[in-house]
């Protein structure tokens, strides 16, 4: 691995060298907001890659996902090689890389879930949006993905839509659950 | 007259609606131990103390924290920074304590930071908080708000020369972050992959430099020890235990009451599950019980006298992990159990080592085989052989042993269900 000020040094990658034919990755920049939000997590570390995780989650609370044309733009930013902000952006469960839907909902699938129920649910929320593991409701409104343990096991089986978790979680529940996320 | 606070010295302050604020824990003894520490107490001597307490790390191995400090560089020709980590990225199945105090007492948990801070003088301190936790996330960084303007955080501390700035890092998932190795490099901004040890963290961890990483409960307890000392501390475990402290306790499944307790240590699974989860639900038997997280063991109900403490549940051929206990009823059997635990540990290992990345998918697959009846003959030798693959000594950190151990104790207790997996052979023959 090469010293930090070599790569700090690196010349900056333009942005047409990752082209491709959509266009998807040349049309995106950081704007000032996110550069200062990106600048205010750097405070808190020695150096400017390990603020690569709050710089994904920033570009995603804007856009929802990481688009492809984030990653050249972080890895500018930060002086890290872009294939190394693509490592980390497809490492952690949590950054997406595909669009979701406006709402993400992350059921535990983990055994103290597993034990409570989760199957039923699972089974409920898939046929209730249309969907499999993984996918997007037609309507663009709803992602459906499993997550590990969410800390909650006495009140399985638990869930998160967005930021907000809820236990003790029925199929007969559900659509009253959902209509509280137009 | 012992009072609350005295005999559930974790939990008499928590409050999970409303977490005391900074004027409410210092009204109730809060930020007492730090004044006392920075004012009256080397840092060694608050070293030798939380050793002499025999605090073990509640993140589930068990490590003496007191140890685990000692073992960083002191004095003048000690590197800089140095660095406190608290783990909070609880995401062990079955496990939910971490969050508990979080939500409920983050003050405890800052006291008990700056603490060990200050035992090991690191000037910089991180939670690890995993990305789920919000409200956690929202009621720490108010707490760390307050002891800064309190004088607790930050430039000279209380009034000391001694500096210490303390940050809360979230998380983008994967449980592979709560390895203290692979924690340090997410923290650095990169993939999760464990380090090679040695060195340890203690000499060389975050950007190199001397790192301890303690779990929530662990650094919770600091507070109470410095500032009540040792001979209360020693006692609080009523003799049930030559471990020491109290112990937060738990138990999910379908049972009465899933909640969790702090009790004396060594308090026994039984009173844990009857006592206070009220036992299994109306018309549902015990069968077997995780006693702290997927990475542990099987116990049978046998088993449920036995003190919950490191050392009585390792003898049983299980771990305490993080004491919380998952219990499975008669009416499930335990392919599908296992089969779930495994499958998290395959979605879950990080891909770093080939035992790991390999064997679990194909555990897995063979656990699914045989819940479908559709298992082959010696599919269960090979279970049993990638028990001893995966066992430890042949990856870099412990998530595959981990997930081996509710494999190989299914397989030891309940070795008829996985034999009643495998087809036929007439029913082979046509497949």
């Amino acid at each position: 691995m090469p010293p930090e000020t070599i790569r700090n040094q690196a010349p900056e990658i333009p942005a047409s060298a990752h082209a491709t034919p959509s266009d998807r990755r040349e049309s995106f920049v950081l704007d000032a907001e996110d550069r200062a939000a990106i600048k205010h997590e750097a405070h808190h570390y020695e150096d400017l890659r390990a603020t690569s995780i709050a710089a994904l989650k920033i570009v995603q609370h804007r856009h929802g996902w990481v688009p492809d044309g984030a990653i050249p733009a972080i890895a500018n930013a930060l002086g890290v090689p872009a294939s190394d902000i693509e490592g980390v952006a497809t490492f952690y469960n949590l950054i997406f890389r595909r669009p979701v839907g406006r709402h993400v909902i992350k059921i535990c699938d983990s055994v103290a879930c597993f034990l409570t129920g989760y199957d039923q649910v699972r089974d409920a929320f898939c046929k209730h949006l249309g969907v499999r593991l993984g996918q997007t409701s037609a309507d663009g409104r709803f992602t459906l993905l499993p997550i590990c343990c969410l800390g909650a096991c006495d009140k399985g089986p638990v869930l998160m839509i967005d930021e907000d978790t809820h236990g003790d979680v029925a199929p007969e529940t559900i659509a009253q659950l959902l209509e509280r996320y137009p | 007259m012992t009072t609350p606070a005295e005999l559930k010295p974790l939990t008499s302050r928590l409050n999970l609606a409303a977490p005391l604020d900074i004027a409410g824990y210092e009204s109730d003894d809060g930020y007492a131990a730090l004044r006392k520490a920075v004012k009256e107490m080397q840092p060694a001597e608050i070293t030798q103390l939380v050793k002499d307490a025999n605090l073990r790390g509640r993140g589930g191995a068990g490590f003496p924290a007191g140890v685990k400090w000692a073992l960083v560089p002191m004095g003048a020709d000690a590197p800089r920074n140095k660095y406190l980590i608290c783990n909070g990225d609880e995401m062990e199945p079955g496990s939910f304590k971490d969050r508990l105090l979080m939500e409920g007492a983050p003050h405890q948990l800052i006291e008990g930071m700056i603490l060990a801070a200050y035992a090991i003088q690191a000037s910089r301190g991180y939670i690890f908080l995993r990305g789920e936790y919000v409200l956690a996330a929202e009621r720490l960084n108010r707490a760390i708000a307050e002891a800064q303007a309190a004088g607790y955080l930050g430039a000279s501390v209380y009034g000391s020369p001694w500096s210490f700035e303390l940050f809360v890092h979230t998380g983008a998932g994967r449980y592979i972050c709560g390895e203290e190795t692979a924690l340090l490099n997410s923290l650095e901004g990169r993939r999760a992959n464990p380090r090679s040890k040695p060195p340890f963290p203690q000499v060389a961890g975050l950007w190199g430099k001397p790192t301890v990483v303690n779990n929530v409960e662990t650094l919770s307890n600091v507070p109470h020890i410095v500032l009540r000392g040792l001979p209360w501390y020693q006692g609080l475990s009523q003799g049930k235990s030559h471990d020491t402290g109290t112990k937060l306790y738990g138990v999910s499944g379908r049972v009465k009451r899933p909640g969790i307790w702090e009790l004396p240590i060594g308090t026994s699974a039984r009173e844990v599950l009857e006592q206070h989860a009220g036992g299994m639900k109306a018309g549902l038997e015990l069968k077997c019980w995780l006693p702290g997280g997927a990475s542990t063991d099987f116990l049978l109900p046998e088993h449920l006298d036995l003190a919950m403490d490191f050392d009585t549940i390792a003898k049983a051929g299980s771990r305490m992990g993080t004491g919380l206990l998952t219990v499975v009823d008669t009416t499930q059997s335990i392919i599908p159990v296992v089969r779930n635990l495994e499958e998290f540990f395959a979605r879950e290992s990080c891909g770093w080592c080939t035992p790991c990345r390999d064997g679990l998918p194909w555990t897995e697959k063979l656990l699914a085989a045989l819940e479908r009846g559709e298992g082959r003959p010696g599919d269960i030798q090979i279970l049993e052989q990638l028990t001893r693959f995966l066992g430890p000594g042949t990856t870099f950190c412990a998530l595959a042993p981990g997930a081996m151990e509710p494999l190989q104790s299914a397989l030891k207790f309940f070795r008829h269900e996985f034999e009643a997996g495998v087809a036929a052979p007439a029913a082979q023959a046509v497949a």
